[in-house]
């Protein structure tokens, strides 16, 4: 188990943003939380990785309690995160921007970070193509490649992804979910946060449904995708 | 049944806090209550309460002081607390009042107090609007370096300018217009047991250069005036428009509130009473120069407000109190005053983040960030 | 009008030099309000400690007028590493005192510049009353010289006597008014270099556009936070020195006035931004010596407010914007 999740309680001053929800992520999976808007997906990730104290409950990563661990520090053992919206540092480069992702290795020195960057060039070609271009100049969908890039530029063991698709084109959302895809076969494990269920779920392994801070369904993408009462609420007829 | 009720009710006020437990009163004796409390205030300087009174300095001439202070911690939580504009430079509006007394009675025309106090705070008030006018539309922390640097103009501008006796000042400001109807005297502690010593008196009201006494008397009516009309303002369209534009200056403007000439009010409202404080000032000391009027004198003023809790007026009073006082109480540790006080800035700052009385609004405000932090959380992943 | 055109480079220079320091000064400003968004209001006594650092390794080395060439520029080395050491240390026991407890308990920004102000007081009132605090750990005696007259003007021996190099337009450029432009500007580059390159000074411009996505990267912010009031306390420490040896005069109220100047500078060039602060600084001592030179020097200051409102009333967030800040609108 790469990553558990035990009893989480989150709070926003007195109010509960997630309640009581336990998961798990095992190493090579893609696993999605849906739910719409305000249901607290954006708060677990942020929990996970450690940008929100938690209350109760206990978070493990690879074998070990990071429940209290500083946010900071989480890179350093393998959890990446590429946060939803802008989450670039605008000033600087696309260049600095992927290099910021390398802050935490211990082997940011190294020729290994070279080669992640070649692998990031190659997953995402804009990206090379706009490499001295300030961050804050690109459109929505290269920031949001940008941010992906980044992340991997950690060399994470757990890629944590926030609203990938978000605000982006029909035919750019398809992109995006083949480069998660992608990044996932060559062994990065994927926790996926998504509006987009449909695409979400027939990609991922497995995933939770959060309905206003709770987990309420769980299963395989396939059963997920097949069931009628998620159907009927999260995949519309836009299938 | 009466009794029966009292009874249950009293049971019931022990849960209570002092606030509810005082609204709970009947009316009368609300009004009763205040009105010892007011003739308390009045007579403080005569009642020499020993602790409490200053020694090295003349009591009522402190008391004078605190009350100046609290006149302008009230101005300037109007900008400060309700409209949230972070001013450094509040003593610019200050010496305006205090100048413009100055110049209207003394140094170019002989002008009467009545009528040149009115005029010190329209002045005062007009310099508002034309400092806020082009500099409200500029951010917050812009805004605070904008003040500091229209208090130092106005300071220099004393210090350079004949016309308004540059270094020396203004001195021979006449005192207002007294009638003087009778004579308090004040209490003697000196054998232990408080002995009414009719000896030491003072007139009411009579503006003379020994004894301050009446000059408290005065700001204190001159407060009571200001709070009420706070009260009214606050709570009426006005009050809530500056809460809205505090809260989320665009959310505001989107539900058409014209937050550009609420905060311009706010600004002049401020310097208006800034104005009467100044002009007070002048009349009780008769003197003026620019040295009185020094930039650190607004940093106290804001620490005044902040300290006691920006946004709540008896906060802000309180705050005042603590800063115009305890310096003064304390003379005999005269040179670490000031280190003191910083000291006290630092672990209050540490230990009451909200200031000593929190406005009411921040728990309320406390909730709604959070319910808003949850609803962001949520949008931003639409 | 007449006197500004007959001595307009005797103006430039004065207006340059002192400019150097205001931009040392507001870089300081700028930076800590990069990351905290916060008025770091202490940071003229962070400077004022500086001149002091500056003044007492001199006293120290018996520095004196007409020293050798090599004996010069120990000292001037010597006060650079004395001032710049005494100064980021006050800044960063600031950051430690003032600032870390308030944003553990996530206070609100006004209550931040009271914990300011109340530091400013204490440090500057600590330095004030020096012979006392000697006093109180029994070394008023070996400290004689250094803290006597706690509270009055205490000056630099002139160990460099200024020397004509040579001359513009009349004026005469000494070897002081060289060593700051040029040394500040040295400094000025280094600490570009410092932010645009290294790894902290990334993590510092990380934190400023958005402190969420640095800690997602492994940026660690309170430690960011420290270096970045240790930079500004020593380049504050550096401007302290050009000042000691332009002005040749401190007291411990010597910082006031002049962080104002210096915020005023950072706020013209645009807060939150290195550059900014560069121009602001360089802009304000320029424009308040030509203005004191057309309307009086008893003017200098309000010229220099004057300056202030004018722009910010055409570009509301200063000449350059906030770059290292972030486009959060």
């Amino acid at each position: 188990m790469l990553l558990e999740v035990n009893g989480l309680c989150v709070n926003y001053g007195r109010i509960e943003a997630i309640r009581d929800i336990s998961f798990t992520v095992d190493e090579g999976e893609i696993v999605t939380l849906i739910g719409a808007n305000g249901a607290g997906k954006t708060t677990t990730m942020k929990t996970v990785s450690g940008l929100r104290p938690v209350r109760a409950g206990s978070i493990m990563f690879n074998g070990k309690d990071i429940t209290h661990t500083p946010s900071h520090e989480r890179p350093v053992l393998g959890i990446s995160q590429s946060p939803e919206g802008r989450g670039c540092f605008v000033g600087m480069t696309v260049m600095e921007n992927l290099e910021m992702g390398t802050y935490a290795r211990p082997d940011r020195k190294t020729k290994a970070v070279k080669d992640d960057l070649a692998r990031v060039f190659e997953l995402f070609p804009r990206l090379k193509e706009r490499s001295n271009q300030a961050a804050g100049s690109m459109s929505g969908g290269e920031q949001q490649m940008l941010a992906m890039g980044r992340a991997l530029m950690a060399k994470p063991k757990l890629l944590l992804l926030d609203e990938p698709s978000m605000g982006l084109a029909p035919k750019l959302i398809q992109q995006i979910f083949d480069i998660v895809t992608e990044i996932n076969s060559q062994g990065t494990t994927v926790l996926l946060v998504e509006q987009n269920a449909a695409q979400a779920l027939k990609r991922s392994h497995r995933a939770y449904i959060l309905e206003t801070g709770e987990i309420v369904r769980e299963g395989t993408g396939k059963e997920l995708a097949a069931d009628p009462a998620v159907k009927a609420a999260y995949l519309g007829g836009d299938v | 049944m009466s009794t029966s009720t009292g009874t249950a009710a009293s049971t019931k006020q022990r849960r209570l806090g002092f606030k509810e437990r005082v609204n709970n009163l009947p009316r009368a004796v609300k009004i009763l209550l205040w009105v010892v409390f007011a003739v308390f205030l009045f007579m403080l300087p005569l009642l020499n309460i020993p602790f409490i009174t200053t020694e090295g300095s003349d009591f009522g001439g402190v008391l004078f002081t605190v009350a100046t202070y609290v006149l302008v911690a009230l101005g300037l939580n109007i900008v400060v607390g309700y409209a949230g504009l972070l001013d450094l430079g509040y003593v610019g509006f200050y010496a305006i009042g205090a100048y413009t007394v100055g110049v209207l009675s003394a140094e170019h025309a002989k002008l009467s107090w009545v009528v040149v106090v009115p005029i010190a705070i329209v002045v005062a008030m007009v310099s508002g609007v034309v400092l806020g006018a082009p500099t409200l539309r500029v951010r917050g922390d812009y805004l605070a370096i904008v003040t500091l640097g229209f208090g130092e103009i106005v300071r220099l501008t004393l210090v350079n300018s004949e016309w308004l006796g540059a270094s020396r000042g203004i001195s021979d400001i006449p005192k207002p217009p007294g009638v003087e109807l009778f004579e308090v005297p004040s209490i003697d502690w000196s054998s232990g047991a408080p002995v009414v010593d009719l000896d030491t008196t003072s007139t009411f009201l009579k503006f003379g250069i020994t004894d301050f006494v009446p000059y408290y008397w005065l700001a204190l009516g001159v407060i009571a005036l200001v709070l009420l009309f706070d009260i009214l303002v606050k709570s009426s369209r006005v009050g809530r428009a500056w809460e809205a534009t505090r809260e989320d200056e665009d959310a505001a403007e989107l539900m058409g509130v014209p937050t550009f000439r609420f905060k311009l009010l706010a600004f002049a409202l401020g310097a208006a009473i800034g104005g009467l404080s100044g002009a007070l000032f002048a009349t009780k000391a008769g003197f003026i120069n620019p040295q009185s009027f020094e930039l650190l004198l607004s940093i106290l003023f804001i620490a005044a407000v902040v300290v006691g809790g920006a946004g709540n007026r008896w906060g802000v009073i309180v705050g005042a109190i603590v800063v115009a006082y305890f310096p003064e109480r304390f003379r005999e540790f005269a040179d670490f005053r000031v280190l003191v006080f910083g000291l006290a800035l630092m672990l209050l700052a540490i230990f009451r983040p909200q200031g000593l009385l929190p406005p009411r609004r921040t728990v309320r405000a406390k909730r709604a960030d959070a319910r808003q932090a949850v609803l962001e959380e949520g949008e931003a992943s639409a | 009008m007449q006197n500004l055109i007959d001595n307009f480079f005797s103006y430039t220079i004065t207006g340059l030099t002192i400019g150097a320091v205001y931009a040392l000064v507001a870089l300081g400003y700028t930076l800590v309000y990069g990351v905290l968004r916060l008025i770091n209001f202490a940071h003229s006594e962070v400077f004022m400690y500086g001149t002091f650092g500056a003044l007492w390794v001199v006293m120290l080395l018996g520095g004196k007028p007409g020293g050798s060439v090599g004996q010069v520029i120990f000292w001037v080395v010597m006060m650079f590493v004395a001032a710049m050491a005494m100064s980021g240390l006050i800044a960063v026991i600031l950051e430690r005192v003032a600032y870390r407890p308030l944003r553990k308990r996530n206070a609100p920004p006004l209550i931040a510049l009271i914990s300011a102000i109340g530091a400013s007081f204490v440090l500057a009132e600590l330095m004030g009353l020096r012979s006392r605090v000697a006093g109180w750990v029994g070394l008023d005696d070996t400290l004689r010289e250094y803290v006597r007259n706690s509270r009055n003007n205490a000056g630099l021996p002139s160990i460099i006597s200024p020397q004509p190099i040579f001359s513009v337009g009349g004026y005469n450029v000494t070897n002081v008014d060289l060593i700051v432009i040029i040394g500040a500007i040295a400094i000025m580059v280094v600490l570009d270099q410092f932010v645009k390159r290294s790894r902290l000074g990334r993590g510092i411009r990380a934190v400023a556009m958005d402190p969420e996505a640095a800690a997602l990267m492994g940026v660690n912010r309170d430690r960011v936070i420290q270096v970045t009031f240790l930079v500004g306390g020593v380049m504050a420490g550096a401007a302290a020195v050009f000042y000691m040896l332009k002005i040749g005069i401190t007291r411990y109220d010597a910082g006031f006035i002049l962080g104002v100047k210096a915020f005023t500078a950072a706020v013209l060039g645009g807060i939150g931004n290195l550059r900014g602060a560069l121009l602001g600084g360089f802009i304000l001592g320029l424009a308040e010596n030509y203005g004191s030179a057309v309307v009086g020097s008893q003017w200098k200051d309000v010229v220099a407010f004057v300056l202030l409102v004018l722009i910010l009333l055409v570009r509301p967030t200063g000449l350059l914007g906030e770059s290292l800040g972030k486009a959060r609108a």
